[in-house]
């Protein structure tokens, strides 16, 4: 398997997170080992915001869990190399690995309902991490943790510096959360699904202030989520994973307009479209759990209106299309195929 | 906060209500009515009725009530049949020694039993954790009064490290002050009393706390392993937060709060299993007080008795819901 | 396509099919067999049943009769020996046999008491959960005041009241489980109440003594198990106490655990085995109960994911 960056990619620039040849292995004792990630690649540019597109399952939580370290330690095996800024993250002390966390890299959780410590106030989870990383002195991080939650577009900041999270909505918490991860102005944010948990007209909200907050500044966003619909308004590069591997990617309005992977099609394939009205939509057959393993054939081949013989035996590679995306499929939609917009 | 503690101090009220008329109808429940309870089973006839006429037990019931209640609120639960003095005095007197006794069993079992308990929940499932495991569930199976008497056995009898029985060496003099000795031994500077009193409480401590140790280890094991799983000690992971701080503000002060009420629910634990204790090593607390009571018959002590240690045990409980709503700020709003 | 069909089966049909899901109770036995400290718990339990009911065949001798009394003397009581495996006890009786009907007389009042604790608490609990309102108040504040008293004095109060008695011990014991399992099922009920079902079958129109009986009570029925049998190890253990204190059957001589270790404690100085006897039987019979206590209740919990 070989790891390709994206052809268009500039060559000039240097990435600020590499991700390179990431396995991940959970084995509980008496059971089979699961490989949630499968040989995944890729890189974050400054500045950029990177989504990484998948359903439950696919790896792409598992994958930010290990970018900060975070998998638990027993049970679990991570091989690759993650790379923050030429720095090795993979096999660095937990010393090192504590100063980076919040500070270089940050992280915003999917459920703002359970992901803030209840007994603590909102204030205090913010200067905690502002202390901690000494980015302030102690007699500044109150109006430091004020201007936070300023920025993020929480009302009467002062006030609520001194306020529980059970005080506040699943919105506003959410904020809060955003606030933490950007209070040291870390060069890396991952957001795990940051608006799956919240209410729709929210979800908007929340993802319009991630975008503000990211723009203009040299911090990169990796978006990770199932629903196209936030990719779609906010990446530069997608990333599809299926089954802990990538199988297509690229800039964001060539994938959309012509997407090549079978699965990507089926995914779009199942978002309504305003001007599409009248016409049904095409869920993906099958289920997640209807998969072969890659060292099989194609994990995708059991869903895949378009699997043939090749598919079965040896997994597909990542190859580049004359759209200069990538796409992990011996059997490809065609560029004519692709388009979409027109069916 | 102080409306809480108040509405909560207003709750207790109905419970000793509640105790009180338990109590009143216990006492009518015994054999030869509540004369006896105040005589003695060796009364006359002519005793017996002398006091129902006094003590106004030939009038109505509620009549009979309501005087109840009102020497009750008084704390007069009469004389003890044995002891020829007045019930609550004598309470008063025995009263610390249990104290004492109690708070240094409760503060092993806590100093011991949450350390463990959260090193256990850590280490899940290595032989640390299920070696506590077993031996919370051994300490729950131990009698007490076992307990007791083969710590007295080894330690005082067999290897004579330790003093056997009472708390303090019969030829010490110590002055009374409060009637705890580790507090009377320190105003009057006496540095050898203190040290004796200390190697006194210690074997009695160990034998009534180790109960008490069992459970707490395993309600802060498992408490401990419950919020480990939390989403919010990820977060304060992924904000950088050092390992002594995140288990000591996100894990323990979440994990807190059914450990305090467990060590609530223990404090009745204690008292009940000084009663036993006491008896073994003859350490002149309530408890023995009211063992000795039951087979003596002696009713006014053993009411006197429960109803001291109940109120205690209330009043402990406020204590910990209070302790609760100090911890937990989503309690407050109520 | 069809042979890519076929072969997809094929390496699909690898996986071994899902079980449909099995009542709680199925897997929650399966679950305990696989358990060893269920299994040591269960086996202790049941060797103390058993040697409870065969006592009478099983003890060498007569418990109540000091026919060796001669050989006591001031300074020594015999230990462990051939004739006798646990020695003789301070009047010249067999110690085994003693300990052998104390079992029986454990398991009785174990059983009677938890049995009289548990129904009452149970009749009162299914009362306040399944009628609610100014009854469950009530039930509610009279369960309140008898936890505020520690168990073991409530116990003790009781038997004070009944005087010197077997029946008097067992009432005692009994009357610190009532409140105990009135809110244990009082509790599963309102939770069981919550859910889903409850309001679907209500919206049907099913009756609710029916719901009650025959929907709520039966799933409030797990942890009412694992509560008895934990209870079971605190009923022996607080028998036992109480006969240490000296309450209990009236004869000195019939043999009760508890009594064995009061009796003991003029003793330990020449003969340490009449109070380690007793004490020891008394914890691995508790032992029992308890582990199979946990054991139980971890396999009927449902949100364990082992």
């Amino acid at each position: 398997m070989i790891s390709i960056h994206p052809t268009n990619t500039p060559t000039t620039s240097s990435s600020i997170l590499e991700v390179s040849e990431l396995c991940v292995t959970f084995q509980v004792r008496g059971t089979e080992a699961v490989r949630a990630v499968d040989g995944v690649s890729f890189t974050v540019r400054p500045g950029e915001t990177l989504g990484v597109v998948g359903e439950s399952g696919s790896g792409k939580s598992v994958t930010s869990l290990a970018i900060l370290g975070l998998l638990p330690k027993r049970g679990v095996k991570v091989s690759g190399s993650i790379r923050l800024d030429g720095k090795e993250l993979l096999d660095a002390p937990e010393k090192e690995l504590q100063a980076i966390r919040g500070r270089r890299a940050a992280m915003v959780f999917q459920d703002p309902m359970t992901s803030l410590n209840p007994v603590l106030t909102i204030g205090r989870q913010i200067t905690e991490v502002l202390l901690r990383h000494k980015v302030c002195t102690m007699a500044d991080a109150p109006q430091r943790a004020a201007d936070l939650l300023d920025r993020v577009g929480i009302p009467e900041p002062r006030r609520r510096l001194g306020n529980y999270p059970h005080q506040l909505s699943g919105g506003m918490r959410q904020r809060v959360m955003i606030a933490m991860a950007l209070a040291c102005e870390p060069a890396v944010l991952i957001a795990d699904e940051p608006t799956t948990a919240l209410d729709v007209t929210i979800q908007a909200q929340v993802l319009e202030l991630l975008k503000e907050l990211v723009a203009g500044s040299d911090t990169a966003l990796v978006l990770i989520t199932h629903d196209l619909g936030v990719v779609a308004g906010m990446c530069n590069r997608v990333h599809v994973m299926y089954n802990g591997r990538i199988v297509e990617s690229g800039e964001r309005h060539v994938l959309f307009a012509h997407p090549r992977h079978h699965y990507t099609r089926g995914l779009l394939g199942s978002v309504p479209r305003l001007d599409m009205v009248g016409s049904a939509l095409t869920p993906i057959p099958g289920s997640p759990r209807d998969t072969i393993a890659w060292s099989e054939g194609c994990s995708f081949a059991p869903r895949c209106g378009a699997v043939t013989e090749t598919c079965l035996g040896a997994a597909p590679s990542l190859e580049p299309t004359e759209e200069g995306c990538l796409v992990r499929c011996v059997n490809p939609a065609t560029h004519e195929q692709s388009l979409w917009g027109g069916r | 906060m102080f409306k809480f503690i108040l509405r909560r101090l207003l709750l207790l009220i109905p419970i000793l209500l509640g105790l009180s008329f338990l109590l009143f109808v216990w006492v009518r429940a015994l054999p030869g009515g509540p004369a006896t309870a105040l005589l003695g089973e060796r009364a006359t006839p002519e005793r017996i009725a002398e006091v129902n006429r006094l003590y106004g037990f030939d009038q109505p019931v509620l009549e009979q009530y309501l005087r109840y209640l009102s020497r009750i609120i008084r704390f007069d639960f009469g004389q003890s049949i044995t002891l020829r003095r007045d019930v609550t005095e004598e309470m008063l007197r025995r009263f610390p020694a249990t104290i004492e006794l109690s708070a240094a069993a409760m503060v092993f079992a806590v100093g011991v039993g949450v350390p463990l308990g959260f090193v256990a929940a850590k280490r899940e499932r290595t032989w640390v954790d299920n070696g506590a495991v077993i031996a919370s569930l051994v300490g729950v199976s131990v009698p007490v009064f076992f307990l007791a008497q083969i710590l007295k056995m080894v330690f005082a009898e067999r290897l004579g490290w330790l003093p056997s029985i009472g708390r303090l060496e019969p030829v010490r003099e110590l002055q009374a002050h409060t009637n705890f000795n580790l507090i009377d031994s320190l105003i009057e500077f006496d540095r050898g009393a203190f040290v004796d009193t200390v190697k006194h409480l210690l074997l009695p401590g160990l034998a009534l706390g180790t109960i008490p140790l069992a459970i707490i280890a395993r309600i802060t094991r498992a408490s401990v392993m419950e919020v480990l799983n939390e989403d919010y000690v990820r977060t304060a992971r992924a904000k950088g937060m050092s390992r002594r701080v995140v288990n000591r503000r996100h894990v323990l002060r979440n994990a807190l709060l059914p450990i305090v009420t467990v060590v609530g629910l223990q404090t009745g634990l204690l008292l009940s299993g000084a009663v036993l204790t006491e008896r073994v090593f003859a350490w002149g607390g309530i408890g023995g007080l009211i063992g000795g009571a039951v087979l003596d018959k002696d009713y006014p002590v053993i009411q006197g008795g429960v109803m001291f240690i109940a109120v205690v045990f209330v009043l402990v409980n406020l204590v910990v819901d209070v302790l609760y709503a100090v911890i937990d700020p989503r309690i407050r709003v109520h | 396509m069809a042979t890519v069909q076929e072969h997809l089966q094929s390496l699909m049909g690898a996986r071994a099919v899902e079980s449909t899901g099995s009542s709680l109770g199925r897997e929650a036995f399966r679950r305990l067999r696989a358990n060893r400290i269920a299994v040591i718990g269960a086996s202790i339990m049941l060797f103390f049943v058993v040697v409870a009911i065969l006592a009478p065949w099983l003890a060498p001798h007569d418990p109540r009769v000091n026919t060796w009394f001669d050989q006591i003397r001031p300074a020594s009581i015999p230990g462990p020996s051939g004739d006798h495996w646990f020695g003789l006890d301070e009047s010249g009786r067999d110690e085994l046999s003693r300990i052998i009907f104390g079992a029986r007389s454990s398991l009785v009042i174990g059983i009677v008491s938890l049995a009289i604790g548990a129904v009452f608490g149970l009749l009162l609990g299914v009362l306040a959960g399944g009628l609610g309102g100014r009854i469950d108040a009530l039930i509610m504040r009279v369960t309140d005041v008898l936890l505020a008293v520690p168990s073991l004095l409530l116990a003790l109060s009781v038997a004070a009241v009944m005087g010197q008695s077997r029946t008097a011990v067992m009432v005692a014991v009994a009357v610190p489980n009532v409140p105990l399992f009135a809110r244990l099922l009082r509790s599963s009920m309102l939770a069981e109440r919550q859910k889903d079902y409850v309001s679907a079958a209500v919206s049907v129109g099913i009756p609710r003594r029916r719901l009650v009986l025959g929907h709520i009570l039966p799933n409030s029925v797990g942890p009412m198990i694992v509560q008895g049998t934990l209870a079971l190890a605190t009923a022996v253990i607080d028998a036992a106490a109480l006969s240490f204190l000296g309450l209990g059957s009236a004869d000195p001589t019939v043999p009760e655990w508890g009594r064995m270790l009061a009796n003991a404690q003029k003793y330990t100085n020449v003969a340490p085995h009449l109070a380690i006897f007793p004490g020891v039987v008394i914890m691995i019979t508790a032992l029992g109960f308890n582990l199979f206590g946990e054991a139980l209740r971890e396999a009927l919990d449902p949100k364990l994911r082992r």
